[in-house]
């Protein structure tokens, strides 16, 4: 069945497909849409779930690790601020070992107030141990919401899927519903091993010292480790079905490509046109998505960077006091290789100021006359 | 009111509680009222480390711990997820005074605005025992701490969780001393068969925060039921207040000030400051009961 949905919205299906059984959020712009669908869907009885109307994110995400370690699936979505007040039990999520699944839809973060797309606020849990993947259109938003379950309850680890404020979250476009029996072949009930039960009593998360703390942090590294191999091996099971494809990566015109933009979320979308318009002008460039960012596919970067002479990345987003953070994850992944290109880091569009097809041509054509990458941050379009 | 206190143990003995602490008094007699057939949740508090370290554990039914602010929100999630099972354990958030009446209290406050299926517990050692004694807004007046030293010792009143959560209208509270177990039992027991949020405060008396010999406890506890520093009552539905032991003759509140090391550098001013504050809040209360 083909819907106009927007991406809130695309949350929203994709919750109610996965056949989420608790949920628990809290009101932030622009996420709003995502969980009155589902407070609809859960009062109608179209979803047969319980919404917990919380107080605040903090305790959305308490109180779907709870839910969660008792083994049931869980939902939640967030933005920016709220995403940041999580930050505490973002962290619980993974050291409790919950796969708990949220939308995060990307917003800068206040001061001075904004409510546009900026990547700072899922950047910014990082290092919590949740999986990320970065969507770039509604399609995708929902079909990775259940593959998020699938890969998030194999390897027991939290999954967030990342949207653009308003570029999607707000936008409405034709999308394939996916037949739930399908969805049901596809991504089984969540079935976990260890779980609250008053029949076989277990604590968690009890005082550890440095004597095991240690090799349970070794643990989650290794799920993370399994969890690349999974989201593409989930990836291809998803296309047998649904005959959509996804991957860690996507590439665009790569394979003659001597040069390189890569992005991620709807800039690398809109950055197809831009490889279609420097191509028309004789470019040899290709385009580069990365869609998973945690686990993040080093290999696969290192695979396509070895045969490109220059590479250019487009982040919306900083790291304050270094530079962007797609730029320093493709630095870092490309360190002691045999061959490296020059890789030039351009921030652009941070607080929702739009990056066009053009823009990123001009940021391409600009690159492109440097000799080398002078410096970490290159500016796109700063007022004097 | 006679009530048998179960035999059986659900608690092993053995953990790492302090000598003569009080909130392991309390959690032994809850959980005999409790049952196996529960799930506890327990937020940053002394619990974390008294319960035992990984792989041990004391409690006896399946516990998690959570954040500190937590309490209620993670036991409303608990409880979700087993209603959609259609299982009803009883859910049990247990948390220190610093868990409910500071960083935990807007999480309280919203699952008890939801009136959420669970039985909140309160034991109350009136400061940051865990983290070495530091006040929390469960100290009383004129009370030492780390953080209120004897020069300037804590100057405000401790604040009035029980009439906070009156306000919520929840359907149950109680106040309960682990002086008074058949009581506290009694407790426990009435709270198990109402649906809902439950609140129960224990006054958990601690020999390390408040500089006594551990062998005081339950006397100090009693004392404090008996100077009316801590009454034991019921509320229904947030309006119906019972006082479960008439005080006809109330000791003076120094003689429970007296053996504890905290109030020590209080004189007698200071005492009688105590005293005048203890009066008013009692006439305050008898005010509320039903007659």
């Amino acid at each position: 069945m083909r819907k106009v949905l927007m991406g809130n919205h695309a949350l929203s299906y994709g919750a109610k497909l996965s056949r989420a059984q608790v949920i628990s959020a809290y009101p932030i712009t622009p996420q709003t849409e995502v969980v009155e669908l589902l407070a609809d869907m859960c009062a109608s009885g179209e979803l047969d779930a319980k919404f917990i109307k919380v107080e605040s994110e903090h305790s959305a995400m308490a109180s779907l690790v709870g839910a969660s370690a008792v083994g049931v699936r869980t939902f939640t979505a967030s933005s920016s601020q709220g995403t940041a007040l999580m930050h505490e039990m973002l962290h619980w999520a993974v050291g409790a070992r919950t796969p708990v699944v949220m939308g995060n839809i990307n917003r800068a973060f206040a001061p001075p107030w904004s409510i546009w797309t900026e990547q700072n606020d899922s950047l910014s849990q990082r290092d919590t141990g949740w999986m990320q993947v970065y969507a770039q259109n509604n399609q995708e938003v929902l079909d990775s919401v259940i593959q998020a379950y699938k890969v998030a309850e194999s390897v027991e680890l939290p999954a967030m899927v990342v949207l653009a404020a308003f570029v999607l979250s707000h936008t409405s476009e034709a999308i394939e519903i996916p037949d739930q029996k399908k969805v049901d072949k596809f991504l089984p009930s969540y079935k976990r091993e260890y779980k609250l039960d008053p029949d076989d009593p277990h604590t968690f998360g009890g005082l550890t010292t440095s004597e095991n703390y240690y090799e349970l942090r070794y643990k989650i590294q290794k799920a993370m480790d399994k969890a690349l191999d999974l989201w593409e091996e989930t990836g291809r099971e998803f296309e047998k079905i649904f005959g959509r494809r996804y991957g860690l990566i996507e590439t665009y015109k790569v394979d003659d490509a001597k040069k390189l933009i890569i992005s991620s979320a709807t800039i690398a979308s809109t950055a197809r046109k831009s490889v279609d318009i420097l191509r028309e002008k004789g470019e040899k460039v290709g385009l580069l998505r990365i869609r998973v960012f945690r686990p993040f596919p080093a290999g696969k970067v290192r695979e396509i960077l070895s045969s490109i002479d220059r590479a250019v990345v487009i982040d919306r987003n900083i790291g304050f006091g270094s530079s962007g953070i797609f730029f320093q994850e493709i630095k870092a992944a490309m360190y002691n290789q045999k061959k490296t290109p020059p890789i030039f880091g351009v921030i652009a569009g941070l607080g929702g100021r739009d990056v066009t097809s053009g823009n990123i041509v001009e940021i391409y054509e600009d690159v492109m006359k440097m000799e080398k990458p002078e410096s970490d941050i290159i500016w796109k379009g700063l007022k004097k | 009111m006679k009530v048998k206190i179960p035999e059986k143990e659900i608690m092993s003995c053995g953990n790492v509680a302090c000598q003569g602490c009080g909130a392991n008094i309390a959690m032994r007699h809850a959980l005999k009222a409790l049952g196996r057939d529960t799930v506890i949740t327990i937020p940053a508090c002394c619990w974390t480390v008294i319960d035992g370290p990984f792989p041990y554990s004391s409690v006896g039914v399946p516990n998690f711990h959570t954040a500190f602010a937590t309490a209620a929100s993670t036991a409303a999630g608990i409880r979700a997820a087993f209603d959609v099972l259609g299982k009803k354990p009883n859910v049990v958030a247990w948390a220190g005074d610093g868990g409910t009446y500071d960083i935990g209290l807007g999480t309280l406050s919203g699952a008890a605005e939801r009136n959420d299926d669970m039985i909140y517990v309160c034991y109350d050692n009136e400061a940051y025992m865990n983290t070495g004694v530091q006040r929390s807004s469960a100290t009383p007046l004129g009370a030492w701490t780390t953080t209120t030293p004897v020069e300037r010792p804590k100057q405000s009143v401790k604040k009035d969780i029980i009439s906070i959560m009156a306000a919520h209208r929840i359907p149950y509270i109680a106040t309960a001393s682990i002086s008074y177990v058949e009581d506290l039992i009694a407790k426990f027991e009435k709270a198990k068969n109402i649906k809902g949020m439950r609140f129960i405060l224990i006054l958990s008396p601690c020999p390390a925060g408040w500089k006594y010999s551990p062998q005081l406890t339950v006397k100090l506890a009693r004392l404090a039921v008996q100077s009316r520093v801590f009454p034991l009552l019921e509320i229904k539905n947030g309006v119906d207040w019972k006082l479960n032991m008439e005080i006809t003759r109330p000791k003076p509140v120094a003689d429970y000030l007296k053996l504890q090391g905290r109030f020590k550098h209080l004189n007698a001013v200071g005492i009688a400051k105590i005293q005048r504050n203890v009066d008013r809040d009692w006439e305050l209360l008898l005010r509320k009961i039903k007659k």
